[in-house]
C-alpha cells in the first residue's frame, strides 16, 4: 500500500518538475533552448519526409528551416516533432511544438473552434481529382456511383460530401488513413477515383510506373489555403512566423536568392535594404537580430527556390507554380511591403 | 502492511496500538485509500475544468446533434447520409464495430479449433505446417496481418469489369462480395413470426425429448423432428403468404455494380485477418485443453468402441471446455479491442467515425474519446459477463 | 528361389529386423502421411497449398529482388516486369533510420553501448548458472536507469531529446519499460484485487478492468492529446515519458491478472504454514508466496510481454515513428515512395524474430518447469 502511495507522489513530484510554462514567450523558450520545435507530419510526399540519414526535407520543413535561421540564425536548430493528423493540433496547443508548419487548411472552425492563429497562406492548394484514362472520365460530374479513395482525417472527406451532396451524385467513400495504402487501392482498381489535394495527387501520380496513363480532373472542388499556425496570446511570436513567410515571398518579388543576397546587401532598393537589415532596425522590432531576413534567404532561399527545389517542375512531384507563382506572374502570392 | 509494527514492549503509544490491531488498521488503510483516490479524482476534474476554461473549449454533447458531413459507405443496419448528424455517425461506427467483433468471434473461434485439433493431427505434413502457420502469425503484429491481407485482397482480386462471376448473381471483385438480396414484401412478417414460433416450439420440445430420455430412456429422433417442424412450418406460411420474396440481383452498371448485398473487402480483410490472427492463440488454448484432458479418457472411450471423432466430441472436448473458456473470453475481448485498428484499411468503426473524423472536425477529444471508451467498455463488460456466465454453466456439469 | 525350412526351439527364434515397408522413410511416410484415405487427402492438399505459395514467394522475395539501387525507379528499371520482385534496396537505403530513428548519427554509439548493455541484462535474467548471477540480477533491476541516462544524456552525456528516439530503437525502449515497470506494479494490483480489504480489493478489480477493457491506442491517443487536461495548467511533459506511464499501466493490468493466475496456483497450506510462523503479511508474501506465485507465472509473463512488444507498433497511430513508422514516412520520399510492401515485410520480418525467439524461451521454460515439479 505504501509503496502504491510513494509512487503516485513520485509520478506527481516527476510532473511538476517537468513541468514547463507553455504561456510564457515562445521567442524566449526557443532561444533558450537553442532550438525551434515545428509540429510537421509523419510523412507527406514533397512537403515533409525525412531522408535516409533522418534529416527532414520538404516544402513545409524548409519553412520551418526558414523560421529558425530568423529566430536562431541557424537554419539547421530545427526539431521536428511528427504529428497524425488527429494530433496535430494539440500538439501545438501543449506547447509541444512552437509552430505548425504541416500542410493545414486554414478553415473558420479551426481559428475560432480548435484557437490557433494562422498567418498567411504558404501553398494554395485545391482538392482535385485523379482517374484512370482508360475509363474515359473527363469531368467530375460524370463520377455518380463511382468508389471514391479519400484519406481521412482532413477535410478532404467533407468537400467530397458536399460535391457530390450537391450535384445529387451518389458515390462509395473508401476512406484510407495513409496515402500509400490509398494508393494501393487506386492502382490496384478498388477505387475508381483518387481524391486529395491537387498537390498530393500529382505526388502520388509520380510514383505510378504507369504515370502517363492518370489524368487529374479540371474540377477543383474547394479552397484548401495551406498555412502556419500558432498558439494564441503571443503576438509577438506570431508577427514573427508571418513575417518570415512575407520575407520569402518578397525576396522572390525583388529577386534576392540565396545565390545573390550578399551582393544585394549593396543595392540601390530600399525595400531590400529594409529586409536585409541593412538599413532601419526591422529586426529588432520583431525581436530578432537585424539579419534576420539575410539569413533566411541565404540558408534556406526565397519562396520560388523553396517551391522548385521540393515540389516544382524538375523534382518527381513536378508542381506547376499554377495559384502560388507571384501576384506579378498571375498567381496569388502576394506579400505586404516591409516597411 | 509495509509498515514495520515492530515495537518496543512498554513504550507503545496508542497510534501504535491503534496500528496494531488488524481491524483498526484494515479501515485506517481503507478510510486512506478512498481520500487519496477522491482526491485525485478531484483534482484532475478541477485541472479539466480548469484547462478547458483557459482555452475557451466547452463541455457539451450538443455537438452530437448537429450534421456530420461525411459518408460513410459501409452502414448495413441503418440507414446514413452526409446530412445525418454525428449521433448516427457515431452508431453507425458502433454497429460496425459490433458487427466484426461479433463474425470475428464466430470465425475465431471455428478456426482455432479447427487448428487446435489440426495441430495434434498425426499427419505430420499437416501439422508442420499448421505449426509453421501458427508461429508465423502469432509473432507479428496484428496491424501488419490486417494490412498484408487488405493488400491481397485488394490487389489480387479483379476489379468490378472483370469480377469473378458465379451463375450471373454472385460476383467477387476487389470492391467486395455481391450476393442476391433478398427483398421482402410488407407480408413477409408473417413468415418470421411463423419462423420464430416454430424455432420457440423446438427449443421446448427438446427440453421435454430430454427430460423423457432421462426418466424412461425412451428416446425421440430429435434432430428429425426439430429440422422438419422448423423447415416444414415456414416453408408452408412462405406458400400460404403467396412466396413474398423477390431477389435484388447484383448488375454491373456504370463503375459499380447496383442491387445485391455487397460485403465489402476492408470488411472482409478486416474480419478475416482478426480471425485468423486471434484463432491462432485460440488453438494453442484448445490444443492444450485437449492435452490436459487426461490419456486415460480417450482409451477408454477407445475401449468402449467409439471412433476418434465420436472420442473428440464426446469425451474429450466437454472436459476440454472447461479449461478452454476461461482464456477464450480474453481472446474474445482481444478481437474486440483489436477491431479498433480498422481505420488503417478503412472499415469505419466506432474509431474511425466518432473517434476520428468527427473528433477531426469539432475538435471534441473528451467527449469523443468519452463515446469510444464506453463502447468497449460496455462491450468488454457483456463478453465477460456472457463468458462468466458460460463458464459457471460448464463447470456446473462436472459432479 | 530356395527356400531354406528351419526349425527352433520354443524361445529360441531370433528376432526378425520388421518390414522394410513399417520402419525408414517409407515407413515413416507411410504412418505419418499417408495412414488412411483421409490423411492422404489432408497430405496432397498440404503439399499442393506449399508448391503454390512457396517458390512465387521465394522468387519474389529473394532470386529476382534487388538489393543496390538508387531510387525506386532504378529499381524497377533493374527487374523484368517493374514491381515485379521486392527491392529490398530501400530497405537497406535506410537501415540506419530503422533501427535509430532520428538519433544523432555521431552519438549513435550510445544507442549500441545500450543494446549491447541489454544483451547483457537479458542474458543476467535468463541463465540461472551463470557465475556471480545475483549481481547480474541486481545488474538488470538497475539496467532500465543506467540506459535511460545513456540515450537522453545529461551528468555529463549530451542531451538527447526523445523526439529523436525512433525505429527498432524506440520498440525495445517501450518495450523493456513496459515489462521491467509493469512488473511492480503488477505484482501490488494483482495482491491487491486478492486483498481482503474491500475498498482496496475494487478499486484494483477497477482499474485491471477498466485498463483490460479499453483498446490500447486509445489510452495512447488519451497519453498523447487528453492527459494535458488533467494536469494543472501549464505542466506539459515529455509526450514518450506519457506514452511509457500509459503501457506501463496497459501492461501491469494483464501482467497483474497472470499474476493473480500465479497466486490462485498457490495451495492454502502455504498461506496457512506461512500465517502459523506468524510472518506478518508483506513477509509472507516476500518470502514465501511471491517467490512461487512468480515462477509459475513466468511463461505467462513472457507471453503478455510478448503481446506488449507486438502493440508498440500502435505508437505510429500518435506520431511517434517506431519500425513502421519509420518505413511509413520514408515512403513519403518521391524518391522511394511506392515499396510498401518491402517496409511491412521487413518489419514483420523484425518481429517475428524477436517474438518467436521469446515465445520459445517461454516454452522452454514451461516444459522445465513442469519437470522440475
Amino acid at each position: 500500500m505504501r509503496n502504491k502511495i510513494t509512487s503516485v507522489i513520485a509520478a506527481l513530484g516527476t510532473a511538476a518538475i517537468m513541468s514547463a510554462t507553455a504561456n510564457a514567450g515562445t521567442l524566449d523558450d526557443v532561444k533558450k533552448r537553442g532550438a525551434l520545435r515545428c509540429v510537421v507530419s509523419t510523412g507527406i510526399a514533397g512537403f515533409a519526409y525525412p531522408d535516409k540519414s533522418g534529416v527532414w526535407k520538404g516544402f513545409d520543413v524548409d519553412f520551418c528551416r526558414a523560421t529558425a535561421a530568423a529566430v536562431l540564425g541557424d537554419a539547421k536548430k530545427i526539431k521536428a516533432v511528427t504529428s497524425t493528423g488527429k494530433t496535430r493540433f494539440t500538439k501545438l496547443n501543449s506547447g509541444e511544438g512552437d509552430v505548425l508548419w504541416r500542410n493545414t487548411t486554414i478553415t473558420f472552425s479551426r481559428d475560432v473552434g480548435v484557437k490557433l492563429r494562422f498567418h498567411g497562406v504558404n501553398y494554395y492548394d485545391g482538392q482535385g481529382f485523379m482517374v484512370n484514362k482508360k475509363l474515359g472520365v473527363k469531368s467530375a460530374k460524370e463520377l455518380g456511383g463511382a468508389s471514391v479513395c479519400i484519406q481521412t482525417g482532413t477535410t478532404t472527406e467533407l468537400n467530397l460530401a458536399d460535391y457530390f451532396h450537391e450535384h445529387g451524385m451518389k458515390y462509395e467513400a473508401v476512406a484510407i488513413e495513409t496515402n500509400d495504402e490509398a494508393r494501393q487501392n487506386y492502382m490496384s482498381g478498388r477505387c475508381d477515383v483518387y481524391t486529395t489535394d491537387a498537390s498530393g495527387l500529382a505526388a502520388t501520380r509520380s510514383t505510378f510506373p504507369d504515370a502517363q496513363n492518370h489524368v487529374i480532373l479540371p474540377e477543383i472542388i474547394s479552397k484548401e489555403p495551406l498555412g502556419p499556425a500558432t498558439r494564441h496570446g503571443d503576438d509577438q511570436w506570431s508577427d514573427i512566423v508571418t513575417w518570415v513567410y512575407y520575407a520569402t515571398v518578397t525576396a522572390e518579388e525583388l529577386g534576392v536568392t540565396s545565390a545573390n543576397v550578399d551582393k544585394m546587401k549593396s543595392s540601390k532598393n530600399p525595400e531590400i535594404l529594409r529586409m536585409l537589415g541593412v538599413e532601419g532596425n526591422q529586426g529588432e522590432e520583431l525581436g530578432l537580430s537585424k539579419d534576420w531576413a539575410y539569413q533566411i534567404i541565404k540558408q534556406v532561399g526565397n519562396y520560388g527556390e523553396i517551391f522548385e527545389r521540393n515540389i516544382g517542375k524538375s523534382t518527381p512531384i513536378g508542381l506547376a507554380r499554377g495559384l502560388n507563382a507571384l501576384w506579378t506572374k498571375g498567381g496569388l502570392q502576394y506579400s505586404p511591403p516591409f516597411r | 502492511m509495509a509498515v514495520n509494527s515492530e515495537t518496543v514492549p512498554g513504550t507503545r503509544n496508542s497510534l501504535t496500538r491503534l496500528w496494531n490491531n488488524q481491524q483498526a488498521r484494515s479501515v485506517i488503510i481503507q478510510i486512506v485509500t478512498v481520500t487519496i483516490v477522491f482526491a485525485l479524482l478531484a483534482l484532475i476534474l478541477r485541472n479539466v475544468v480548469n484547462n478547458l476554461e483557459a482555452i475557451g473549449k466547452e463541455f457539451s454533447f450538443k455537438f452530437l446533434l448537429s450534421p456530420a458531413a461525411y459518408d460513410i459507405t459501409f452502414s448495413p443496419f441503418i440507414e446514413y447520409t452526409s446530412r445525418s448528424t454525428h449521433l448516427r455517425a457515431a452508431v453507425v461506427g458502433i454497429l460496425n464495430t459490433l458487427l466484426v467483433a461479433a463474425c470475428g468471434i464466430v470465425l475465431a473461434t471455428v478456426m482455432g479449433f479447427l487448428m487446435g485439433i489440426l495441430r495434434l493431427s498425426r499427419n505430420w505434413l499437416v501439422n508442420r505446417m499448421v505449426y509453421c502457420f501458427l508461429e508465423f502469425t502469432r509473432n507479428v503484429p496484428v496491424l501488419l496481418h490486417i494490412l498484408f491481407l487488405h493488400g491481397i485482397i485488394v490487389t489480387q482480386l479483379n476489379p468490378p469489369r472483370q469480377a469473378m462471376n458465379f451463375a450471373d448473381s454472385f460476383f467477387l471483385s476487389n470492391r467486395g462480395f455481391y450476393i442476391p438480396q433478398p427483398v421482402w414484401e410488407p407480408i413477409g412478417w408473417i413468415i418470421a413470426v411463423v419462423f420464430l414460433i416454430s424455432v420457440t416450439f423446438v427449443f421446448f420440445f427438446r427440453r421435454w425429448a430430454k427430460k423423457v430420455q432421462d426418466e424412461t430412456g425412451r428416446v425421440y429422433p430429435v434432430f428429425w423432428i426439430s429440422a422438419g417442424v422448423i423447415v416444414g412450418a415456414t416453408a408452408v406460411a412462405f406458400f400460404a403468404t403467396g412466396t413474398p420474396l423477390s431477389w435484388s440481383i447484383p448488375e454491373l452498371r456504370g463503375f459499380n455494380f447496383k442491387g445485391g448485398l455487397a460485403i465489402k473487402p476492408e470488411f472482409i480483410a478486416l474480419w478475416l485477418a482478426l480471425s485468423y490472427y486471434t484463432s491462432c492463440f485460440i488453438a494453442e488454448i484448445v490444443r492444450a485443453g485437449i492435452l490436459a484432458v487426461s490419456y486415460g479418457q480417450t482409451e477408454a472411450a477407445g475401449a468402449l468402441g467409439l471412433t476418434r471423432n465420436r472420442t473428440l466430441q464426446l469425451i474429450v472436448i466437454p472436459q476440454a471446455i472447461r479449461v478452454i473458456v476461461p482464456p477464450l473470453a480474453s481472446q474474445y475481448l482481444n478481437i474486440t479491442k483489436n477491431s479498433s485498428l480498422a481505420i488503417a484499411i478503412g472499415y469505419m468503426d466506432v474509431v474511425a467515425t466518432v473517434g476520428g473524423i468527427t473528433l477531426m472536425q469539432t475538435g471534441k477529444e473528451m467527449e469523443t474519446m468519452i463515446i469510444v471508451l464506453l463502447t468497449y467498455l460496455v462491450i468488454s463488460l457483456v463478453i465477460s459477463g456472457f463468458m462468466n456466465w458460460f463458464n459457471k454453466k460448464t463447470a456446473l456439469v462436472e459432479r | 528361389m530356395a527356400e531354406v525350412t528351419r526349425t527352433y526351439k520354443v524361445g529360441q527364434h531370433p528376432d526378425l529386423p520388421p518390414p522394410r515397408s513399417e520402419v525408414g522413410v517409407i515407413g515413416w511416410v507411410k504412418y505419418n502421411l499417408l495412414s488412411t484415405p483421409f490423411n492422404v487427402i489432408m497430405t496432397l492438399l498440404a503439399l499442393w497449398f506449399l508448391w503454390s505459395i512457396i517458390p512465387p514467394l521465394f522468387e519474389w522475395a529473394v532470386l529476382d529482388s534487388v538489393w543496390t539501387a538508387e531510387s525506386r525507379k532504378a529499381c524497377w528499371a533493374k527487374m523484368e516486369v517493374p514491381e515485379g520482385a521486392a527491392c529490398w534496396a530501400f530497405i537497406k537505403d535506410r537501415i540506419g533510420l530503422y533501427i535509430y530513428g532520428f538519433y544523432p548519427a555521431e552519438l549513435r554509439w550510445r544507442v549500441n553501448l545500450s543494446f549491447v548493455l541489454l544483451v547483457l541484462a537479458i542474458v543476467s535474467v535468463l541463465y540461472e548458472n551463470m557465475p556471480g548471477r545475483k549481481f547480474g540480477l541486481w545488474y538488470a533491476v538497475a539496467f532500465p536507469f543506467i540506459t535511460g541516462w545513456l540515450l537522453v544524456g545529461g551528468l555529463g552525456l549530451t542531451h538527447v531529446e526523445t523526439d529523436q528516439f525512433g525505429g527498432i530503437m524506440l520498440t525495445f525502449i517501450i518495450g523493456i519499460t513496459g515489462i521491467s515497470f509493469s512488473l511492480p506494479i503488477g505484482i501490488l494490483l494483482a495482491l491487491g484485487r486478492r486483498s481482503t480489504l474491500p475498498v482496496i480489493r475494487i478499486l484494483c478489480v477497477l482499474i485491471i478492468e477498466f485498463i483490460r477493457g479499453v483498446p490500447l491506442i486509445a489510452l495512447l491517443f488519451i497519453a498523447s492529446t487528453m492527459l494535458n487536461y488533467f494536469l494543472p495548467p501549464g505542466t506539459a511533459f515529455d509526450l514518450l515519458l506519457r506514452v511509457l506511464i500509459m503501457v506501463t499501466l496497459f501492461q501491469s493490468a494483464y501482467i497483474a491478472e497472470v499474476i493473480r493466475g500465479g497466486l490462485q496456483g498457490i495451495p492454502n497450506g502455504q498461506y496457512e504454514a506461512a500465517d502459523s510462523l506468524g510472518l506478518t503479511y508483506a513477509k509472507s508474501h516476500l518470502l514465501i508466496i511471491l517467490p512461487q506465485a512468480l515462477k509459475i507465472s513466468i511463461p505467462g509473463i513472457v507471453n503478455t510481454f510478448i503481446g506488449l512488444f507486438k502493440d508498440t507498433t500502435l505508437v505510429l497511430i500518435i506520431g511517434m515513428l517506431d519500425p513502421l513508422g519509420v518505413g511509413r514516412a520514408s515512403l513519403a520520399d518521391a524518391v522511394w515512395a511506392g515499396l510498401a510492401r518491402e517496409v511491412y515485410i521487413f518489419v514483420a520480418i523484425f518481429f517475428f524474430i524477436c517474438c518467436f525467439g521469446m515465445s520459445r524461451y517461454s516454452l522452454w521454460l514451461e516444459k522445465r518447469l513442469s519437470t522440475e515439479n
